[in-house]
């Protein structure tokens, strides 16, 4: 019972980490088919924003509420990627939509430039300069419709942006002034601390549990519940998914899909940075962890099958599961007196890496008998 | 595309501002007969740039102060030193591309670099069909030995078979079971191989090993694994490899593998810099086993910290790979001087048998291109440093490991001819 519990907990816990990653590329991949190779870095992105928010919390004047960091760095790093998101979106995929190959390159030169960037650029001057584009892109939006529809918005819009710089650039010149760490440039990975209340571990049932592990897991779960109560119940979950399945259809019909572009592109994006948050917590930050995760995140939409949020929660699942019972050699626990070569056989796998190798052929197998993966997107499809 | 613009100058004077602190170089400016140019090559970008650079500040810092006491003296000339520094970039094959421009082009006698096994590898075919010196200032797995690299960090019996001993004799899970943890490549499966020879001959038992896909931060099954092999507490030996091992502590922590439940990991890559980087409180009580180690309580490691913190920044600390690579720079300075000519062969000769007194402790040049050196094992403590706990005296390098069973009984000798570079004891 003991043994169950363990390992399903763990590849729970394996699985919840493959899931928050892939939900954002699910939703950027599968609903929009747009091959996103940044999503890595926006990842990466994500989780400087929770050691920058982890060391602006330690400033006196926050200091207080030290311990509540982790939850607002949930939702900064969710505006923060988000918002380069829909940068990225506006300037460069908007303009290769329909061009996979195009656009595959385009996103793998951007996820080079944003990792340079992050070792170049302080990172109290990056944190300006995501206030700035805020401002920039958000400000011209609040402004009343009478203005909006003038002739002279371009200049409201020039003037917002002037003052978006400024906010920016100040903000970048007292965090760099207040907290030294963030006003060099470095290529050195960081770290993210968890507070004292996440650290340690839990006992239920006679097992204990990683603290860190639970609060993935509970980040994983809302995100999950949040993002299907968005695309099922509300106004504009209901157009992205009208503008999924029929583009010009709900084009016809007066949806605006190019807001709806960029609204999904934002939230898929911004859900790449809860989950920086959460790879945060269980390794270094440094300009490489969203590349650790790419070729996993994609692994999991292409098997829970392209355009369904219900099979990359499974597939996640289902591999996170599959990674823990063959790495860690679960099979010889439950059957204790299994005939020699597969026990030997067993063995041989049941290292880490050899694990994966295991993994990466069931997948390709899986694949060969079912090619669009667990669930595949049922009815017509106009863009195909 | 205004604000485009504005990125693209703000990541200009960025990069700007980022050169203009790489180029200190320099030195005093005293009166020099001539200068001699020697090649460094680290990686300055990519992964290993973190560590690789430590050492190109040491190398930089040990040339300069070679040449503020008056530069090398060769046949009654005194030569100032320059460097080019060449960055590998964290590629292998760039590594030897780098080292063919080196030798080729600028037409330098010596190179110091390399940090990953890897980087040696693919290196050590140029320097070999080149007949060129390569110093190599890392610690590692052994089993080479080439008369055109000279290793000047420890072999395995300099670090992790005395540090398997004293695991096993004198920790205070002395007697327990072993599990080994390490990066998926050569150095940890080699140091392995030899550290089960070794705990097999000590009468104790290996229960579980397991490597980590470089890159990969899972290892949720590991930790299970190690519960399942040693679940009252016992001795780890790890061998991950940088970022990796931050993972690793976050996690053993919080799934209760900790020092005071009696889990001790032993480690053979976390220096004073790693420690800084993880976080003493994930490592404290744990060890690690070194040549150097910055607690060295003598005049020498005082003063060798000292000046690197004065040149570099008082935040900075320096480590075992860091001292390895301020030794080698003096002595192959040591070795010019005494063969009086900046020739490799005749550098080379004169070359074993040096003598230098490192922030370490004397240490000397044996026939086999790899240094004698004091083996020191340390508990790590709240401060980001090593208490050190045991001292042993001069060890002699074994190039080919006699624990190993595919090297033993053979050793390294490049003074005999009829030796060379393996031969049968």
């Amino acid at each position: 019972m003991e043994l169950l519990l363990d390992s399903l907990f763990n590849g729970v816990a394996i699985g919840s980490v493959l899931l928050v990653a892939a939900l954002g590329l699910a939703i950027v991949f599968g609903l929009m088919g747009v091959i996103n190779l940044a999503h890595g870095e926006l990842m990466m992105l994500g989780a400087y924003t929770t050691y920058v928010t982890q060391l602006i919390f330690k400033l006196p004047i926050l200091k207080p509420f030290y311990n509540s960091y982790i939850i607002v760095s949930i939702f900064l790093a969710f505006i923060v990627s988000g918002v380069v998101g829909i940068l990225l979106e506006k300037t460069i995929i908007r303009k290769l939509y329909g061009s996979p190959l195009e656009t595959l390159l385009a996103t793998w030169g951007v996820s080079l430039i944003l990792q340079q960037f992050v070792r170049s650029v302080p990172l109290a001057y990056g944190t300006g300069l995501i206030i700035s584009l805020l401002i920039g892109l958000f400000l011209p939006t609040t402004f009343p419709t009478k203005i909006k529809e003038s002739i002279n918005f371009k200049y409201f819009k020039f003037s917002s942006w002037i003052f978006a710089a400024l906010t920016g650039v100040l903000t970048g010149s007292l965090i760099s002034s207040s907290i030294g760490k963030l006003s060099r440039a470095s290529a050195r990975n960081v770290d993210v601390t968890a507070p004292s209340w996440m650290r340690g571990q839990v006992e239920i049932i006679g097992t204990t549990f990683p603290k860190t592990r639970l609060m993935i897991i509970v980040i994983t779960l809302i995100s999950v519940i949040a993002i299907t109560l968005f695309l099922k119940q509300s106004a504009w979950g209901m157009r992205i998914r009208a503008v999924t399945q029929n583009r010009q259809m709900s084009d016809c019909l007066g949806i605006s899909t190019e807001k709806v572009d960029i609204i999904t592109f934002g939230i898929g994006s911004g859900l790449a940075g809860v989950a920086g948050v959460a790879v945060s917590l269980l390794g270094s930050v440094g300009p490489n962890v969203g590349g650790n995760y790419i070729v996993g995140c994609f692994m999991v939409v292409v098997l829970g099958g392209v355009g369904n949020l219900l099979g990359t929660v499974l597939a996640s699942f289902g591999i996170g599961i599959m990674t823990d019972l063959i790495g860690a050699g679960r099979f010889l626990s439950i059957w204790p007196n299994m005939p020699l070569p597969l026990s030997n056989t067993i063995n041989f796998f049941a290292t880490t890496s050899m694990a994966r190798v295991m993994i990466f052929a069931l997948i390709v197998l899986f694949l060969q008998f079912k090619p669009t993966g667990l669930f595949p997107q049922k009815g017509r499809m106009v863009e195909n | 595309m205004r604000i485009s613009r504005r990125i693209l100058a703000g990541l200009a004077t960025a990069s700007l501002a980022v050169t203009a602190t790489s180029c200190g170089g320099g030195g005093t400016s005293g009166s020099f007969d001539d200068t001699v140019t020697v090649g460094i090559l680290h990686s300055l970008s990519g992964t290993m740039a973190i560590s690789e650079s430590t050492l190109v500040d040491t190398e930089k810092m040990a040339i300069e102060e070679i040449n503020a006491a008056g530069g090398v003296k060769v046949g009654g000339k005194s030569y100032k030193i320059e460097y080019i520094v060449e960055d590998g970039a964290s590629d292998w094959p760039t590594f030897a591309e780098k080292s063919k421009k080196l030798i080729d082009q600028d037409g330098v006698p010596v190179v110091f670099g390399g940090w990953t096994s890897a980087s040696r590898k693919a290196m050590l075919p140029v320097y070999e069909s080149k007949d060129a010196f390569l110093y190599y200032p890392i610690q590692y797995e052994a089993q080479e030995c080439s008369n055109n690299i000279f290793y000047t960090g420890a072999t395995p019996n300099q670090q992790s078979e005395p540090a398997t001993d004293f695991m096993y004799k004198r920790s205070p899970a002395a007697g327990g079971d072993f599990f080994l943890v390490g990066s998926d490549y050569v150095f940890p499966r080699t140091s392995n191989t030899i550290t089960k020879a070794q705990v097999e001959q000590l009468g104790g038992t290996v229960v579980g090993e397991d490597y980590l896909p470089l890159g990969n931060t899972e290892v949720a099954p590991i930790i299970s694994k190690i519960k399942k092999a040693l679940p009252d507490g016992g001795i780890i030996i790890n061998t991950l490899n940088g970022d990796q091992n931050v993972a690793f502590f976050k996690q053993i922590q919080d799934a209760g593998i900790t020092p005071s439940s009696g889990y001790y990991v032993m480690n053979y890559s976390i220096a004073e810099e790693e420690i800084s980087t993880i976080g003493p409180e994930f490592l404290e009580g744990h060890y690690g086993a070194w040549n150097y180690m910055m607690s060295i309580d003598t005049p020498a490691s005082k003063k060798f910290a000292a000046s690197f913190k004065k040149r570099w920044g008082a935040d900075r600390v320096v480590a075992d790979p860091q001292e390895s690579a301020y030794n080698m720079v003096y002595l192959w300075k040591q070795a010019v001087e005494d063969a009086g000519t900046f020739d490799d062969n005749a550098v080379r000769e004169a070359l074993v048998g040096q003598k230098f007194d490192a922030p370490q402790g004397p240490v000397e040049v044996m026939p086999n291109h790899h240094l004698s050196q004091t083996v020191r094992i340390g508990e790590i403590n709240a401060e980001g440093g090593f208490t050190i706990l045991e001292e042993t005296g001069v060890v002699l390098p074994q190039a080919w490991n006699q624990k190993h069973p595919s090297s033993k009984g053979f050793a390294c000798d490049w003074t005999d001819p009829s030796k060379g570079e393996k031969y049968k004891l």
